[in-house]
This record gives structure tokens, C-alpha cells and sequence, in this order.
């Protein structure tokens, strides 16, 4: 099977129209030495079978847990909308809208992709989506440095491992230079903050809630970071804006984050959702598609790529990224998601996860073994001290049928006994209280 | 095409007029007619030192970017604040309201490398036959 | 259409959470609340499905016309693949879950079918292994370009330079650039080839790579590759090959056997997966053996009980360039579609896909500039200078197919060629609908000489007329704003 209509009788026509014999021919000025050497894939296979096999794939995974492990990926509901307009496939089946005319819908849709962002984050603009909050992280962090000329970062070490880990990677043939603040009692330390900024720093970034779950209100560090002629970037948790300060509000000039809990599937880890917006200022720097508003030879409403000579396509090498295609399918996902929630859904939905993590934490009093960490507030995740290594406890409640949560020592020396809990809108009160129970059972 | 008679261009499509120690430098009708509708122009700083020949400015239009060059060295005085609200000042008006910016130039010697009026006339005829 | 905004209705709902059955509601502590809630449209969930459906109506797509963007691969996407990628045990699982002590048993299915998955490019590509992290074909570039850098710098030189054809995609130099290499461009000659004399002058032991394209932007497989990658590797540099012509090559020919030491694929391109509008995409990276040992971890491993695991344990690895495995969803897509063509259909995509860009390109020489008279592979690259002399541009003649139904070619597209379209039928489209766009292209053709201001109106079919693409750059409005 391989999707292609012609028959003989086509093939024969369409040879006679181009003037060769074969097929074959047509591969002419491939050299014959330089012809496949081999060619070793197994021969196709009808849909029945091919749809048997990858279910049965599919059922050995086990996504029978209850889920409580987040960082910085989390299992919100879908509405079933969402799958509904996504799986159209004049949305699905097109690619990005070169070509307005034909294209209003989905320049539309990316428009008021835009403004949600705008909204959520409490920045001015947005662009038209980059592959996750890591690579969104890099891109602002880029950013950060061509506006100021300067290369020098400050890493708040709250901020996700993994991402950090991805700024390093993506640098190495860089010369840039990283700092680290340490994370003092769940919070950012601004005494190790104030000690490292100077005029040489492009940018400071935090994360807000940070990977231990904690937040903050950073007004006091961003105002600081700007007195040094720095940036300063957030990166941050969508459904928390539901209640959050935003990164707007707070200051920061550029906010990025993982759009994946706006109505994307955990998917084992993709197609995610970069977000990205920042101060009108900087619309200049940002990577990216952007769409935007004007009007047609007839004076009507219409949409367009616009800005695109910041963009590789045009300006290449001085581009300010290398991006292409993006994640606009996942885009759309997030704002098909937040409409159908509306103004009042999206904050029914962040305070439904903060009062169940609160409710978890305080059912979790109960054990005497464990300690939940209090120092500092928390969204929808928090940290638990265990009398034990907390892989071991991992391991033993998968057992009990619970992802009971995810273990700090992975990715924080000495924290082996740290556990970070994440509970959504979809833990009911009935599997938060059996989570408990069987932890209990297990320490 | 616009060439008044007394500015001096570079192969690159820019005019400088020259004031005493003070230069204009902005780009030709011929250059704003080839870009087509300006959309955004990135000046140098004030206070900033630029060499003959080399980058100084971006002008973008709605699928092209391209860079300017100093016409001469020296040191930027102004740029023309009007551009960054209306870069259409650039194709209406390329000799007068859409000068790029005013530099102190530091070396009179360097105007030899320019061509006036007449040679940049021949100059674009040639590329654009 | 009014923007979602502009139909909100204070009080109306689209979706509910129910009560909160967790106590009594606990507050956040003030000082992190949000003073101002985001201004977002409250509306019923009819209003959302239908704003959306009619929002979608408004879009050419593969499902509903033809759609030959050349270099972009626009091929049908078959439904099945869609299915699949729905199975719920595909679409639940927390990318955590094998990294957690005792999680790897049940994350085995999607452990399978990356490793898999790998296993099916390596021969595809004649790669000795791949990565399946980078999330779009950019972001395989910029992977392996890092990758070139790694390897050069662990034997110890110092290389500056990455050269690529003034043909080249754009990302290519945008690519370099970012991994911090400069970026030396090399004109294409008279013949539609590389300039080998230029490069040659170009090549030195500074060069950490060549980028090159194959078959080229202008769809031609220049016969001279291999003699191009001798001489690269003779000064010490390393090939990369842009897989975004790879369809032409299924079974045919493959970059390993050419002597490539670095290739991206777009798994959204060659393997069928949708495009979504400008991704999710997929940019897997293979690489000959001497490069495997830096890819990005972690690396998906089969044990000797044919379990599979992830695999840390590569010191000289460049690290994470993905949070996770790559765009998983998009990959389990591509995989059921190698599955379901096989070797037979995999290879009777690149015959097809060259004979329907041979055919357009005979069929249409006559009436359009053909800057490089060679056999085509998979795209034929036209100009339109022809009709430049009667006003026409090629905008005008894509505004005119968009009339017509027909979703254009791409424009202006290799830079290297004036009023550049750029048709890339792919193997899924029959003669029938071929024809019907060749019919079209000689209309206009025709037009462009008897009634050229016919096109230049065009189009009048669509929701807009032409957009006022000036405006939208000066005075940028990127997104809505609430009327205070």
C-alpha cells in the first residue's frame, strides 16, 4: 500500500508525455555507484494488520496508575471539544499559512492564539508557538543577549533541570557565561541573586511556580535585575495563571513556558507547546512566526505572517532563529482549550488544582513519617520528606498502581528522600485519599 | 530616477550630502523604488563609530532586509527619529525627510571613494541592463 | 468572521469543573494572586466548535485541495496513522514514567516503537543511528550541526566555517549560525550546479561542514555529489544532508552510501505525517558510526531479554536538546506508515512522486521559463520571468490558482531563481487532478499575455481580496485587545 492512484494505463500516458521509456530512466542522473546499497525494510502490510500491531504496542504501556507525578508535565483533562476541532483536517492536513487567502482560518486561529498568551501572561505580544517551554527558554534567553549585547546569564536553579540542561547543551560552542542562585527554603535566593548581578548580565530567569512547586512574587528581583540594565525572564505554568501574579504584572520583559497542560496529551513527551510572548519592545528580537491584524484591497478585516524579515527564509544567517515549522497544531489545541473555558473556567481550573494539592498536604499530615515541606506556597506540587530514598518508595506504590510522584534526588544532590507531588483538577478526593493510605503502607 | 546633483553615492545605494564637517547619509531613490514599500529602518546609536563600507543600518520591506553601509567613517551626531513612526518617509522622500542619520565624518580623504551624480547615473544603468 | 473575543457573553459557560469535593476552598496568600484576570471570551461550547469548524472551513489543506508546495512535500496523510495515534496507551503516558525506578516495564510498547522506529531510518538512510528528539526539521539541523561541532572539537581542532549553496533552505545558515559556526555561501553555476571552482576555493581545514541538499532546492541531483563529499572529507570536514527531498530518494538512493556523515529527516514530509497547520513536525538525526557516540541523550536501548531502556551512559553525548524522546506522536504516525508501505511502497513513493514532477514540468516547459532545462527528481522549479514582461509577477499567478482551487506552488523560492515557482506535485496525486493544474497554469499563461489584469485582480473567489501586507508591518497589531 503506498497511497498513490495511478494505474498502468496513467504511468504509460505520463512517460509518453515526458519523452522517456521507464521509470526507471527518469533516475538517470543518480550514478549507478551511487545507487542504494541495500534496502532491507520488512514488505508492507494491509491497515488491519498494521493498526493491530500498534495497538497491541499500545496496550503495553501502563497508563493504568493514578497519576501524581508532574514536573513540569502535567495530566489535566481534555475536553473532548478540543479533539473534536483538532482532528478537522483542513486544520491538521495544511501547512503553515504562506498564503493568506487561503488561509484566514488558521491565521485567525494563531491571532487569537496571540492574545491568550497576551492575556495569561500579562505581556504584549506573542508569537505563533516554538516546540516547548525548553527550546522557548533558549530562544528568550537569545534574545536576551542580542538586545543587550551582553552574555552573561543568571540561572535561578529553580528552574526545570531538564531545561537547564537544555541551555547548556544548546551553548557549548557558545561563550556564554552561567551563573547559578540556589533555591533557599523553596525560594529563589536574592541574597546570591543581588551578589552576582552586575553591567556585564543579559538576562536573569526564574520559574514561576519553581520545580519544587513554590511561588513567588519576583517584583522585587526583576526591579533589581532592570536597575543593571538587564532583562529578566519567567518561565512559567499556563494553568497557573489561572491565579498566578503574571509575569507582566511582575516586570519580566520576556515570559516563555510548556503549553502541554492547555489541552495537549501527555503524549510521552510530544508534540508539546513553546509559548512564548514579551514587551512590545522586543517584538524585533523574538523567533518565530507572528500573525497579524490588517485589511484586504477592500478595506475588510484580515490576517497575514507579518514581521516575517526577522525570519530564516529571508534573512538567514542574521536571522534571529533558525525556526521553521512550529507547533501550531498544539496552538490551536490551547486555544480551542482556554475558550471553551473562558474567563471564569481557566480560574475555576487553577484553583481546583491548588486546593487539591492543599488537601493532599493536609491529608499527608496524617502520616507521621513524612514531612511536607511549608516553608513556601505552592501552586499544584509540593515536596515530601520521606524517612526513606524516595525511588524505592517510587517504586513500590507503581506496585500499588500510584505514579506516586517524582523523586528529587534525580535531579538534586542530597534531596534522596524528597518526593515532588503534583495533584490536578483530576485527582478526586477519593484517589488522593487512597494515595495516602498506600503510601502509608509502603514507608 | 532621482539623482540630485549635489550629494555623492556609493555602489551601494547610499547619498551622502556633505554640510561642512557634517554628512547626511541616506539611501537612492533607486534603492527605495528596488526595496518597494519600507516597513522598518534599524539606525545606528548616537555617539557610534562607523567605518566607510561597513554595516551600519538595516532597511526592511515587507520580504527583504537589507543592510547600509557607511558611506563614510566617522561619528553619528542624530539619526532621524521621524523614520522609526513613518519609514514611508524613506520612499516618499529619500533626499530630504528620510535621511537615515547626520555623522561627523574624520576623513576627507575617504569622499574619493564616493562618485558624484553623473557616474552614479551611469553606475545604475549598468547594473540594470 | 468576528474574532472569539468579540462573541463573548458575561455568564455564559463552555466547560465546568464541577464542584470542588476537597473541603472547605482554601485561598492563595494574596501577594501571588493576579490582580487583573486575563480577559478571555466566555462562551457556550457550541460557540467555540462552530466559531473553530467555520475557521477551518476558510483553510486549503491537503484534505481538500491540491496543495504542491514545493519543498514542503504536501502528500496525502492517510487517516489510519490518526487512529493509531489516539490509542489511549500512546496518548496517557507521563514521558517520566521509564525514568522512574520501576516505570521502564510499563513504557515498553512506546519504547518499542522508537527504537523501532530507529532501526527503519537507519536503513532508509544507511546511518549507523539516529536520534529521534529533534522536534522539527530546524531543530535536526541545529542537532547536527552541534553534533559536527562536538565531534570536531574532541579531536582537537578548531574549525570556523560552515559552507552552504546560495540554494540552500534558509535554515541551513540560520542553523550554523546558532551552533556559532560563520557561514561561507557558494553561488550555483550556469548549470544549475554547485560551483565546484568556487567551492574548491572556499574548502580549507577551517570548514567543519558542508550543507548540502540532494536532491538540490531546484529539485536536480547533481551526478558530481560524490566527488563533492570526497573533497570535503579530504580537508577534514564533515557532510550534512538536508533530508527535505528525501522523497525522491526512497529506495533509491541513500546519504549513507554517498558518504554523508550527518542527516535530518522530516518525518512530516517523507513519512506522511499531517503538517498541522506549520507542525508539530519531527526532525530525527542519523549519523555514520564516528558521530554516534555525542548524540543527544537518552538513547533508546534493547536489552539482551528483549526488553527496551533508556541509556545515560554517554560521556562524550552533547546533552538534551529535547525535554524528552522527540515528538513522540508524531514519530508513532511515521512508523505506521513505514509499516504499512513497506519496501515495495516506500519505494514506489519516490518513482511516482518523480514521475508526477517530470510530467508537470514537460507538460508546462512550453509555457514557462525553465531556468535549469534538466531531468527533475520530485519538484520542477519554474520562472516566471516570461510573464514578468506582461506585468504578471508570480504572486499575481498564485493569487489566481488560490481562485481556482489550487493551493500554489511555492514562490520566490529558491532565491536564486527570479519569480521562482517551485512545484512539488508529491506521488499522492492522481493524472487527473495534475492535469486539471496544468490546464490551469496554461490558462494563465495564456492570460498573462491576452488579459494580464485579469490575474493581477485575482483573487476574488476567496474571503479576502489581496492583504495589505505593508500595513501589517508598519503598524504591527498582534493581538486583540479589550475595549476599556
Amino acid at each position: 500500500m503506498s497511497f498513490v492512484p495511478h494505474t498502468q494505463e496513467d504511468i504509460k500516458q505520463m512517460l509518453e508525455a515526458i519523452g522517456v521509456s521507464s521509470i526507471d530512466e527518469l533516475f538517470r542522473d543518480i550514478p549507478l555507484g551511487l545507487r542504494a546499497k541495500s534496502f532491507n525494510i520488512p514488505a508492507g502490510r494491509p491497515e488491519f494488520e498494521v493498526t493491530q500491531i500498534l495497538h497491541k504496542l499500545s496496550l503495553k504501556n501502563g497508563i493504568g496508575l493514578i497519576n501524581f507525578v508532574g514536573a513540569g508535565f502535567y495530566d489535566h483533562f481534555i475536553p473532548a471539544a478540543v479533539d473534536a476541532i483538532a482532528g478537522r483536517s483542513e486544520f491538521y492536513t495544511a501547512y503553515t499559512p504562506y498564503q493568506p487567502e487561503c488561509s484566514q482560518g488558521w491565521l485567525q486561529a494563531i491571532y487569537e492564539y496571540q492574545t491568550i498568551i497576551c492575556q495569561l501572561t500579562g505581556l504584549d505580544v506573542s508569537n505563533a508557538s516554538l516546540y516547548d517551554g525548553g527550546t522557548a527558554l533558549f530562544e528568550a534567553m537569545m534574545m536576551a543577549i542580542r538586545e543587550t549585547g551582553r552574555n552573561k546569564i543568571i540561572l535561578d536553579s529553580g528552574i526545570n533541570l531538564i531545561y537547564r540542561t537544555m541551555l547548556y547543551t544548546y551553548t557549548s560552542n557558545l561563550s556564554i557565561e552561567f551563573v547559578e542562585i540556589p533555591v533557599v527554603h523553596g525560594q529563589s535566593s536574592r541574597k546570591d541573586l543581588f551578589k552576582h548581578l552586575d553591567n556585564k548580565t543579559a538576562a536573569v530567569i526564574f520559574q514561576n511556580p519553581n520545580f519544587f512547586g513554590a511561588v513567588d512574587d519576583y517584583s522585587d528581583a526583576v526591579n533589581e535585575v532592570h536597575k543593571f540594565g538587564a532583562l529578566a525572564i519567567a518561565s512559567v505554568y499556563p494553568v497557573s495563571l489561572g491565579l498566578l501574579k503574571t509575569p507582566g504584572e511582575m516586570g519580566f520583559d520576556i515570559a516563555t513556558g510548556e503549553g502541554q497542560s492547555l489541552g495537549i496529551p501527555l503524549s510521552f513527551g510530544g508534540p508539546y507547546l513553546g509559548f512564548m510572548s514579551a514587551k512590545n519592545e522586543l517584538v524585533r528580537q523574538m523567533p518565530g512566526r507572528i500573525v497579524g491584524l490588517t485589511v484586504d484591497s477592500q478595506g475588510s478585516r484580515g490576517f497575514v505572517l507579518t514581521l516575517q524579515t526577522r525570519e530564516q527564509h529571508i534573512r538567514r544567517q542574521r536571522a534571529t532563529s533558525n525556526i521553521c515549522s512550529n507547533e501550531a497544531l498544539c496552538a490551536l489545541r490551547a486555544v480551542v482549550f482556554v475558550s471553551l473555558l473562558g474567563r471564569d473556567g481557566l480560574v475555576e481550573l487553577a484553583e481546583h488544582n491548588y486546593q487539591k494539592a492543599e488537601f493532599a498536604k493536609e491529608q499527608l499530615l496524617r502520616l507521621k513519617s513524612v514531612e511536607v515541606k511549608r516553608s513556601s506556597a505552592t501552586f499544584n506540587e509540593f515536596t515530601v520528606f520521606l524517612p526513606c530514598n524516595a525511588d524505592k518508595v517510587v517504586e513500590r506504590m507503581i506496585e500499588k498502581g500510584f505514579a506516586c510522584g517524582f523523586p528529587l534526588g534525580r535531579f538534586y544532590k542530597g534531596m534522596d528522600n524528597y518526593l515532588l507531588v503534583a495533584v490536578t483538577e483530576k485527582r478526586t478526593k477519593e484517589e488522593i485519599i487512597a494515595f495516602i493510605d498506600n503510601l502509608k503502607k509502603v514507608l | 530616477m532621482s539623482i540630485p546633483k549635489n550629494l555623492l553615492y556609493t555602489k551601494d545605494h547610499e547619498w551622502v550630502r556633505i554640510e561642512g564637517k557634517v554628512a547626511y547619509v541616506g539611501i537612492t531613490d533607486h534603492a527605495q523604488h528596488s526595496l518597494g514599500d519600507i516597513t522598518f529602518v534599524e539606525l545606528p546609536k548616537i555617539g557610534e563609530e562607523i567605518k566607510q563600507a561597513s554595516y551600519c543600518s538595516t532597511v526592511e520591506s515587507v520580504k527583504a532586509a537589507s543592510e547600509v553601509f557607511a558611506p563614510l567613517s566617522g561619528k553619528v551626531l542624530s539619526i532621524n527619529t521621524e523614520l522609526s513612526a513613518h519609514p514611508e518617509l524613506i520612499n516618499q522622500s529619500p533626499y530630504e525627510k528620510g535621511y537615515f542619520f547626520t555623522m561627523e565624518f574624520s576623513n576627507e580623504a575617504e569622499k574619493a571613494n564616493l562618485m558624484a551624480a553623473d557616474g552614479y547615473e551611469i553606475y545604475i544603468e549598468g547594473i540594470s541592463k | 468572521m468576528k474574532l472569539i473575543f468579540e462573541k463573548h457573553k458575561d455568564g455564559r459557560r463552555g466547560f465546568s469543573y464541577g464542584s470542588n469535593c476537597v473541603l472547605e476552598a482554601k485561598l492563595l496568600p494574596r501577594k501571588y494572586c493576579r490582580a487583573k484576570a486575563a480577559i478571555l471570551p466566555s462562551l457556550s461550547e457550541l460557540d467555540v466548535v462552530r466559531h473553530y469548524t467555520n475557521l477551518s472551513r476558510l483553510n486549503f489543506s491537503v484534505d481538500t485541495n491540491f496543495y504542491p508546495l514545493g519543498s514542503c512535500t504536501m502528500k496525502y496523510n492517510p487517516k489510519f496513522t490518526e487512529k493509531v495515534a489516539s490509542f489511549e496507551g500512546f496518548l496517557q503516558l507521563h514521558p517520566l514514567l521509564p525514568q522512574l525506578s520501576g516505570g521502564g516495564k510499563l513504557a515498553q510498547g512506546s519504547l518499542e516503537v522508537l527504537y523501532e522506529t530507529e532501526k527503519l531510518l537507519c536503513e532508509i538512510t544507511a546511518m549507523s543511528a539516529f536520534t529521534m528528539q529533534p522536534l522539527a526539521g530546524a531543530h535536526g539541523e541545529l542537532t547536527g550541526v552541534m553534533l559536527i561541532a562536538a565531534y570536531h572539537k574532541d579531536k582537537g581542532s578548531r574549525r570556523k566555517y560552515v559552507i552552504v549553496p546560495d540554494s540552500s533552505h534558509g535554515t541551513n545558515p540560520a542553523s550554523a549560525a546558532i551552533a556559532g559556526y560563520q557561514v561561507k555561501v557558494i553561488p550555483t553555476g550556469p548549470d544549475g550546479y554547485m560551483d565546484l571552482a568556487e567551492f574548491k576555493k572556499e574548502l580549507s581545514d577551517e570548514v567543519a561542514a558542508v550543507m548540502l541538499t540532494c536532491p538540490d532546492t531546484l529539485g536536480i541531483f547533481n551526478p558530481r555529489i560524490k566527488e563533492i563529499t570526497d573533497l570535503a572529507h579530504k580537508a577534514g570536514a564533515l557532510m550534512y544532508y538536508d533530508g527535505a527531498n528525501l522523497n525522491a530518494m526512497l529506495g533509491k538512493c541513500r546519504p549513507g552510501d554517498i558518504g554523508f556523515d550527518v542527516v535530518h529527516l522530516n518525518l512530516h514530509k517523507t513519512f506522511a505525517t499531517p503538517h498541522g497547520g506549520g507542525g508539530p513536525g519531527a526532525g530525527p538525526v542519523g549519523v555514520s558510526e564516528k558521530l554516534a557516540e555525542f548524540l543527544p541523550i537518552s538513547r533508546v536501548v534493547k536489552r539482551s531479554d528483549g526488553s527496551y531502556a533508556l541509556d545515560y551512559n554517554y560521556h562524550k553525548s552533547i546533552g538534551y536538546i529535547a525535554p524528552f524522546y522527540g515528538n513522540f506522536g508524531v514519530i508513532l504516525k511515521a512508523y505506521a506508515y513505514m509499516l504499512i508501505l513497506g519496501k515495495e511502497g516506500l519505494t514506489k513513493v519516490a518513482e511516482i512522486a518523480v514521475l508526477n514532477a517530470n510530467y508537470c514540468q514537460a507538460k508546462l516547459k512550453d509555457w514557462y521559463d525553465l531556468p535549469f532545462s534538466k531531468n527533475c527528481m520530485h519538484e520542477c522549479v519554474f520562472s516566471a520571468a516570461r510573464q514578468v514582461k506582461y506585468g504578471v509577477h508570480a504572486i499575481d499567478i498564485a493569487k489566481y490558482l488560490i481562485d481556482k482551487g489550487f493551493h500554489p506552488p511555492t514562490i520566490y523560492f529558491p532565491l536564486i531563481v527570479s519569480e521562482a515557482l517551485m512545484i512539488e506535485p508529491t506521488e499522492t496525486e492522481s493524472k487527473e487532478t495534475i492535469d486539471a493544474f496544468i490546464d490551469t497554469m496554461i490558462e494563465i499563461a495564456r492570460l498573462a499575455k491576452e488579459n494580464p489584469s485579469l490575474i493581477k485582480q485575482a483573487p476574488l473567489n476567496m474571503p479576502v481580496k489581496r492583504l495589505d501586507e505593508v500595513r501589517a508591518a508598519r503598524d504591527p497589531d498582534l493581538s486583540w485587545k479589550p475595549k476599556i
